[in-house]
């Protein structure tokens, strides 16, 4: 099963890392992602820039009203993710344990995903 | 990471907001400062033990309110407040207390910190000393260090500027439309000087410097976070952004800056770059053109070139020309001049400038330009004395060093034409 790992995190905690403590974290992701990629398992993978510099899209009649900012205000933002192979929740869980504890103080979420299709199949 | 730099990162990420909350209240810095640094030292007691808050701005704002009233023993009637201990693994009862106690003024909180750092009677360098050190918390050694002061120099520095807003007064009246607009520019003002205190640096102090760069494009993202609909906001956090993007590349080894079109392009960071890129395409969007705007999108231009030679000077003349209709300034016609050089050609270049020697006679960049308009026209004599001038108004050894280097080009140019007549 292809789960989406979703990381969620405050981002201005994260901004507020000092330079080493930001390169440290992303050595310890690359070391679970790595893990992950021999065995197999492992799909794309994105980290997004701050909130701050999304923009929203809703319709207003025939024309598309954009919205500075992200969709939702939360207190914890989504900074990334995963796609990850899973055989099930319980291996989904380790993996974010694993994600968890090379980048604590977020929540990452599990979602499992229904269509993937890197390059539409009627392309 | 260590649960102590989580606990670190929380507290400096929850600083400018929890402090100004707690400015509200009290109503003088000192006391919220002494509040808020109460707050953190209970936040390092209790939160390794119960785990971290949820909303740690929330926590500290609570926490820190009830340590200074007791500090103060206010006789002031406040809410009654849930002790500490409750609050850590209470998540959603502190956010609604906060949230009732806040929301409405949240935003102009943070602008009223912000807002006080650059009071008009503070030099520049004050302005920019009391915002890293109240609003970013910077600690004092590190701000020395970015200044090149001794620590007692700086503290004094700093203590002064205190004294003079607590004599100003803060102001405590929630802004209306046009005060509000009025603290944003002021503040956007102050948080470039920031960014520029570091991004000017050269020699061996470029590392240190950079941390202002960061600093100011932490405090543009929080203010961005908070005003989210601004485009001159947008512009300004885009600007810095995409000007430090080429950090890497401006200084070679030994510090001396490195010219724009001689830099390695493939160590610009992408994705400041992107990020930048992104907040001007959202800015313009807003169909309201400002001078940050006008700048992010001249430094957009750039970061878009992947070669020198790839760069729309055309499109950055016309960004200069709209910049020097928003704010005249000669300065800003010898960087026009430089576009137009580079689209037109050094003739039409130089008619621009000319007329500018009187106000700019002073200025190292008026005559190094010049000097590197008037070689191209092949008038080597004029474009000598043009350098000779540049490096006697140079600022620092690096700026001479850029002027030499076009001198050695005309002396090199000199000797092979020479070399030519006799071959």
């Amino acid at each position: 099963m292809l789960y989406a790992i979703l990381c969620y995190h405050k981002e201005d905690v994260v901004g507020a890392w000092t330079r080493e403590e930001e390169d440290a974290c992303m050595a310890r992701l690359a070391s679970v992602q790595e893990k992950l990629a021999r065995e197999g398992r492992l799909g794309p993978v994105a980290r997004l820039l701050p909130t701050t510099a999304a923009a929203s899209v809703r319709m207003k009649g025939d024309d598309p009203l954009v919205l500075d900012g992200p969709f939702a205000e939360t207190k914890e933002q989504l900074l990334g993710f995963y796609l990850v192979e899973c055989k099930d929740l319980d291996e989904a869980i380790e993996v974010a344990r694993q994600l968890e504890i090379a980048n604590p103080g977020g929540t990452h979420e599990l979602r499992p995903v229904g269509l993937y299709s890197p390059v539409p199949a009627t392309l | 990471m260590s649960e102590l730099a989580w606990i670190d990162a929380a507290i400096s990420s929850a600083r400018p907001q929890a402090l100004a909350a707690l400015l509200r209240y009290f109503r003088d810095l000192d006391t919220a400062e002494e509040a808020f640094q109460n707050a953190c030292l209970r936040a390092l007691k209790n939160w390794p033990t119960n785990g971290p808050p949820r909303d740690p701005v929330a926590w500290l704002v609570l926490v820190g309110r009830n340590a200074g009233i007791d500090e103060k023993r206010k006789t002031a009637r406040f809410a009654e407040l849930p002790p500490e201990e409750a609050l850590s693994d209470d998540g959603d009862r502190e956010t609604e207390l906060v949230e009732a106690i806040d929301e409405a003024d949240y935003r102009d909180d943070v602008l009223r910190l912000m807002f006080v750092c650059c009071h008009p009677d503070l030099e520049p360098t004050r302005q920019i000393a009391l915002a890293l050190r109240i609003v970013s918390g910077l600690p004092l050694p590190r701000i020395a260090r970015a200044f090149l002061v001794s620590e007692a120099a700086m503290e004094q520095r700093i203590t002064r500027a205190k004294a003079r807003i607590a004599v100003a007064g803060v102001p405590f009246g929630a802004p209306d439309a046009v005060e509000r607009a009025e603290r944003l520019g002021a503040v956007a003002a102050m948080i470039y000087l920031v960014f520029n205190e570091g991004y000017s640096a050269t020699g061996e102090h470029v590392a240190e410097r950079a941390t202002l760069c960061d600093e100011a494009i932490r405090l543009a993202r929080l203010l961005l976070r908070m005003y989210p609909t601004e485009p001159e906001i947008m512009g300004l956090t885009a600007l810095m952004l995409l000007q430090h993007a080429r950090h890497k590349a401006r200084h070679d080894a030994a510090g001396e800056m490195v010219l724009l079109e001689d830099q390695d392009r493939s160590l610009w960071n992408r994705g400041m770059i992107t990020e930048g890129l992104a907040l001007v395409d959202k800015a313009v969007r807003h169909r309201a053109p400002g001078p940050y705007q006008a700048q992010a999108a001249i430094a957009a231009l750039h970061a878009r070139a992947t070669r020198p030679e790839d760069t729309d000077w055309a499109q950055i003349e016309l960004l200069y020309g709209a910049l020097e209709r928003m704010q005249p300034s000669p300065v800003i016609t010898l960087n026009r001049a430089v576009a137009v050089a580079k689209a037109h050609g050094a003739e039409a270049a130089l008619d621009l400038i000319e007329p500018l020697g009187e106000r700019l006679g002073a200025y190292f960049h008026f005559h190094g330009v010049r000097g590197w308009l008037l070689k191209q026209l092949g008038r080597k004599g004029e474009a000598k004395e043009a350098f000779n001038r540049a490096v006697s108004l140079a600022g620092s050894a690096a700026e001479a060093n850029q002027i030499r280097l076009q001198l050695d080009g005309l002396e090199r140019d000199a000797v092979e034409r020479e070399a030519g007549r006799r071959g």
